[in-house]
């Protein structure tokens, strides 16, 4: 059943597109390199348009749910096909098109060896990530959770380097390991929602309307954050994510550090906060904590890498670590940032790991020592790598200062320590960063390979402007995009704050109170969970 | 004239993306010529901005501006505007028109470099965020400036990027200054986060500024402390000067922007926009003094020994700045503001007069190879000696009225130990400033001969800026002459700015013009025979030094050499620079590479040897698991099987199917049986 303006299942285009896609490159013979290309792209690109019709149609006034479509699935255990997006995942959603069109085309020369597979792995992969953000039934996102990594095991294990087999068994057995307790903690609240209500199912708004006693919420936390904490990654579940991003193709590297890792994040905002506020609550100074020392900890580890992988790797769990300590500042600012900064990493981290990929497919390394003076043969290179090295470490005028500073000012108003180290972690992201700029590009060419680099084609400045583009776009006019979302984060923060005594434990927030809008719209305030008026088009 | 504002930044970023894009497919001309005409109009646009100012009532002088919407979550609501008030358009007029000349005078220097289109829009860039900073109506758009900046100067000290030295300095410049930022950052939290438990949830300066009295004594002088490490960063002082000196490692009209006339400056200017915030922060105040006037000593100490022309320079900025921020650290806001603007002059002039010098040297910058100059380039060198004269402090150039206003003030609100350390670094700032001079102008030309043999004046392109600069040098001290009955024309054009801090400050000293007119000449007129003494004594010990028609009559022990020699360890600190590089190598930056690595290795060995080590252990289970099938269950059930196949084999023998064996057991069987019958 559709339930939105648009009068047709955009949603369901939106998943399905790629996987189209992927059933028509069967049929193309697997000789015709460039026609299976192009046909991979034309479909990235077709969905990066649905995509934006999202973009146009939402309507970001409301926290929502909206272009709900639902119908049954498994009736007898109470599964739906139920999908609907709201604030938080349209960003992601567009993140998602956005990094599946560069995928392809960072692919386009790198990869001459079964093309076809390979084509076909991106867009199942782009299917099973769009499905995990748009997924409001919990048998529905534990299905596109699962299919997201067998693609990337098959990216990572066929495409891939020199360990690939050890990495891969790694990613793909710890992810696993995580999701095998989501799973449970899924199960916990469905027989527990059953068992209140009489109703079995595992429609996710239906589940937020209940308060769960608090020593499940206790453990079922503990079970969702094992599997989006190895996700994100938090420290100390990070170590999978080096030999990943090292051994991936570069499509694989840019993909995995700008959504998959999302997914993670995005976990704690849809499933651990609003399912589970007390336990929320509870375990906030654990993760701020876990966090701030992913920040401090990934700029030091990054510091000390040789390969220009691994560096951006360490930096990526430097950068998440600020994402979950915006989110879970639990206030306005922090979670805007927060949630911003899960795209900027996109951009960002996914900018840097093509700028990489484009590097090694002319020079076959990636240590750091090899290299030295390429600013001076490649001059188009140099600027694009400066400036994704820049929004990297948050100047301000690029996407990485606006996440930044919210993320910091919010973490701030919750932890004032927590801020304050968290912030060493703009001087040690300067530091390593440029370090690894200057060894990279500066310096007279020592070694005689790279005299004769050629500076970037057609193509590749074609792939990095887009990238360009979004980081001086959101860093100079973020409005936009902040608005997307503006309403279900304040949303999410009066769930928390309502389902809990969080006033007297973060402090008199007087950012929601002045939110006009979610104050209208908190029927939780009586008591505790969504009036179910407030869900009246999705809920059945 | 209000409406063309948003053009005086927006012309430099316009000129600097057009070079940036298509300079290095355009005559270097264009590019030259491209980047001085938006500098020029910036120019002309501030100029008339300034006098539009002016023509306005004092109390109207104050004006915001809002283009659109920054940054907005929750109650926070940022936007991209400006505050147009004196302080602005001084420090615009100040921006833009030493701008445009050190853009000119680079036309000239850079002639011959490869990146030249590079260097023209990254000198536009610069501009584009010194403007952003100075123009900037909330701290956050000041903070884009502010580290805009940094991004230029860490790009123009690392434009040879080919130099090891030169990439070193800039990336050791963009760290350092982030490590003033993160106070800077952490102070607008406090700010803010202070101000918003009242309600007050904006940035803006002026509503800022109008709720102050929310805040307790404490939370401000926390929060002027914090910013103020972000000056201590950007305005090189005490702790946190080291990149400065590094940064000469920049193409010279960089140096002279720069790290002289404008960013180093954002500091003092940062602090004179907050006055309202020290005004209320006594101890705040009195760190920013103390912390500037050692710096000012501590800095002019070592320039002293220096030998590169452009290390000299550099060390004298380093204390100039110190002495700007003694003068806004004592609330004497216009006093540091007004230092500010004639430094910018002089020590702009200076740098371009030490780049010309380089120029003609083909590059060389140590001054024990140089000598006898004056023959060579006179207007370099009769310019140059203006700024020093300036920076020395010698009436009626322009740096003596503004120094003199600081150390009067300071010796005015009873700060004698800040007024005598000022003073003695009045003493070595003229003493190493001429020994520079006589270094470099007089003597002989103790270069080899085929420099020798190039020595020129530089071309008009660079010498007319040197013009303009020595003439502002000479005479911008004018508008702190007290022609007026009630101050000076710099007193009377930025007191408005200041009046809250002005208000507090009052409370100490003051305005003086008011109270006590007779004691204030009097002693005022003292105050600057001794300070212009302390300087025409510096000069002269100089001259004994190391100007020949004055060395004959130094007494034999007034030598540099023996001087050196008398006071070896002395000299060794001092030329080495206090070792403050090798200390901060030694305590900070080495065990942080240090610590790097262990957490490399706790991150392979503890961390990821868990889960590699979960691993193997779910390996060894299952291998343990495996034998355990293979030995133990699988056994049992293969020594059934082979027990039953050995039993059954050997009771298959009976069954063989040949007619004989069973005719034969019949047989046998029978005969047992007959047999037991018969017997039995």
């Amino acid at each position: 059943m559709i339930e939105n303006a648009l009068g047709y299942p955009i949603l369901s285009i939106l998943i399905f597109i790629p996987l189209l896609g992927a059933a028509l490159l069967f049929f193309v013979p697997g000789r015709n390199k460039e026609m299976l290309r192009l046909t991979a792209l034309g479909f990235t690109l077709l969905n990066f348009f649905v995509s934006i019709l999202l973009w146009v149609n939402f309507d970001s006034s409301t926290y929502k749910m909206q272009f709900v479509e639902k119908s049954r699935w498994i009736p007898s255990i109470g599964v739906d096909y139920f999908l609907g997006m709201d604030g938080i995942s349209i960003l992601l959603v567009l993140l998602t098109a956005f990094i599946a069109v560069i995928g392809v085309l960072c692919s386009w020369s790198a990869i001459e060896e079964r093309v076809k597979e390979y084509m076909i792995h991106i867009l199942i992969l782009e299917t099973g990530m769009v499905g995990v953000f748009v997924s409001l039934d919990l048998v529905l996102f534990f299905l596109f959770w699962e299919v997201g990594l067998v693609p990337m095991f098959f990216l990572i294990g066929i495409w891939g380097g020199k360990r690939k087999l050890y990495a891969n068994i790694k990613f793909f057995l710890y992810t696993l390991f995580g999701s095998v307790f989501m799973l449970a903690g899924i199960v916990a609240l469905y027989y527990a929602h059953g068992s209140a209500t009489g109703e079995y199912t595992f429609n996710l708004l239906k589940l937020y309307e209940v308060t769960y006693p608090y020593n499940l919420q206790w453990w079922v936390f503990v079970a969702f954050f094992l599997g989006f904490a190895i996700k994100v990654p938090i420290f100390p579940f990070h170590t999978w994510l080096p030999d990943a991003h090292v051994e991936a193709p570069t499509a694989g590297s840019v993909i995995l550090a700008g959504v998959l890792l999302k997914m993670g994040t995005y976990g704690f905002l849809r499933f651990n906060m609003p399912l589970l506020p007390e336990a929320t609550v509870v375990f906030t100074p654990v993760i701020i904590a876990l966090a701030v020392i992913g920040i401090i900890y990934g700029s030091f580890l990054a510091m000390a890498q040789k390969d220009i992988k691994k560096l951006v790797a360490y930096s990526s769990v430097s950068h998440l670590g600020a994402v979950m300590l915006g989110i879970f500042a639990l206030n306005q600012q922090g979670l805007d940032g927060g949630v911003l900064q899960m795209i900027n990493h996109g951009i960002s981290t996914g900018g840097l790991f093509l700028v990489i990929g484009m590097i090694y497919e002319r020079r076959h390394t990636r240590m750091i020592s090899d290299f030295g003076g390429i600013a001076k043969v490649m001059p188009v290179y140099s600027f694009f790598v400066m400036v994704i090295v820049f929004s990297s470490i948050g100047l301000p005028g690029t996407n990485g200062f606006i996440g930044e500073i919210l993320i910091l000012m919010g973490a701030f108003k919750a932890s004032t320590l927590a801020a304050v180290f968290a912030s060493t972690g703009v001087i040690l992201g300067a530091a390593y960063m440029l370090w690894m700029n200057q060894r990279f590009m500066f310096g007279k060419i020592t070694n005689r390979e790279n005299a004769a680099l050629k500076d970037l084609n057609l193509r590749e400045v074609a792939i990095l402007v887009p990238v360009l583009i979004l980081i001086l776009w959101i860093g100079i006019y973020p409005k936009p995009f902040l608005k997307l979302s503006a309403a279900s984060t304040a949303h999410l923060i009066e769930v928390v704050k309502s389902r809990t005594t969080l006033t007297e434990v973060v402090g008199d927030d007087t950012w929601a109170a002045h939110s006009a809008h979610a104050a209208e719209h908190s029927p939780a305030k009586a008591g505790h969970g969504h009036a179910p008026s407030a869900h009246k088009g999705e809920d059945r | 004239m209000i409406e063309l504002a948003w053009l005086i930044p927006m012309l430099p970023f316009t000129g600097a993306v057009i070079n940036g894009f298509f300079g290095s497919r355009m005559p270097k001309k264009t590019v030259g010529l491209i980047a001085c005409l938006v500098m020029a109009g910036a120019f002309i646009i501030s100029s008339s901005l300034f006098i539009k100012i002016l023509s306005l009532p004092v109390d109207q002088r104050s004006i915001e501006v809002t283009y659109f919407t920054w940054i907005a979550s929750g109650a926070f609501h940022l936007d991209i505007g400006f505050l147009i008030d004196p302080l602005s358009t001084l420090m615009i007029m100040v921006v833009t028109g030493v701008g445009l000349l050190i853009h000119i005078y680079s036309v000239g220097y850079m002639h011959e470099d490869k990146g030249f289109w590079r260097y023209f829009a990254y000198l536009n860039l610069f501009v584009f965020f010194m403007l952003m900073l100075v123009l900037g109506g909330n701290y956050l758009v000041m903070f884009l400036g502010w580290e805009g900046v940094g991004l230029c100067s860490f790009l123009l000290i690392g434009f040879w990027y080919e130099k090891k030295s030169a990439s070193d300095a800039g990336k050791k410049a963009f760290v350092v200054n982030r490590i003033g930022d993160f106070g800077f950052v952490l102070g607008l939290f406090l700010l803010f986060w202070t101000l918003s438990s009242h309600g007050v949830t904006s940035l803006d300066y002026k509503t800022v500024f109008a709720s102050l009295h929310h805040i307790d004594t404490a939370t401000i002088t926390v929060i002027t402390l914090l910013l103020f490490v972000g000056a201590t960063g950007k305005s090189a002082q005490l702790p946190l000067y080291v990149w400065l000196p590094d940064a000469m490692e920049g193409p010279t009209p960089v140096s002279a922007l720069i790290h002289a006339a404008t960013m180093v400056t954002a500091g003092v200017y940062m602090i004179a926009r907050n006055n309202a915030l020290y005004a209320m922060a006594p101890i705040s105040g009195e760190v920013v003094a103390v912390v500037g006037i050692c710096t000012a000593l501590f800095a002019a100490t070592i320039g002293l020994v220096q030998n590169d022309i452009k290390k000299v320079l550099a060390y004298s900025t380093v204390s100039q700045l110190g002495y700007m921020f003694a003068a806004v650290g004592l609330g004497a806001y216009t006093a540091g503001v007004f230092h500010l603007m004639t430094h910018a002059f002089f020590k702009g002039l200076m740098f371009l007069g030490s780049g010309s010098v380089i120029h003609a040297m083909g590059g060389e910058q140590d001054m024990r190879k140089m000598g006898g100059l004056h023959k060579h380039m006179k207007i370099t060198s009769v310019t140059f000696i203006i700024g020093a004269l300036a920076i020395a402090g010698m009436p009626p150039f322009s740096g003596f009225w503004s120094k003199d206003e600081i150390l009067w003030e300071a010796f005015e609100k009873g700060h004698t130990i800040i007024w005598a350390m000022g003073l003695l670094t009045a003493f070595l700032t003229a003493f190493y400033m001429f020994r520079q001079v006589f270094m470099t102008f007089t003597g002989e030309c103790r270069a080899d001969r085929h420099t020798q043999e190039h020595l020129h004046e530089s071309p008009k392109i660079m010498t007319v800026p040197l013009i303009i600069l020595a003439i502002l040098a000479a005479a911008g001290g004018i508008v702190g002459i007290s022609f007026f009955e009630e101050g000076t024309a710099a007193h009377h054009f930025l007191s408005p700015v200041f009046e809250q801090g002005g208000h507090a400050a009052a409370n100490v000293g003051g305005h003086v013009a008011q109270n006590g007119e007779a004691l204030h000449g009097g002693m005022e007129a003292i105050l600057m025979a001794v300070s212009v003494a302390a300087g025409l004594c510096g000069i002269f010990l100089a001259g004994l030094l190391y100007y020949a028609p004055l060395k004959k009559y130094a007494p034999s022990f007034w030598r540099p050499e023996v001087i050196a020699a008398a006071f070896k360890p002395v000299y060794a600190l001092l030329y080495n620079k206090y070792y403050v590089d090798e200390m901060y190598d030694h305590i900070i930056v080495n065990p942080i590479k240090r610590f790097c690595g262990w957490c490399l290795s706790f991150d392979l060995g503890i961390i990821d040897g868990i889960v590699n080590g979960a691993a193997w252990t779910t390996r060894l289970w299952a291998w343990l698991l495996h034998k355990f099938d293979i030995y133990i269950i699988d056994g049992v059930i293969n020594s059934a099987a082979t027990f039953t196949g050995y039993n059954s084999g050997f009771w298959r023998r009976l069954q063989t199917g040949r007619l004989q064996n069973y005719a034969l057991i019949f047989v046998i069987g029978l005969l047992i049986i007959v047999g037991s019958a018969l017997l039995g």
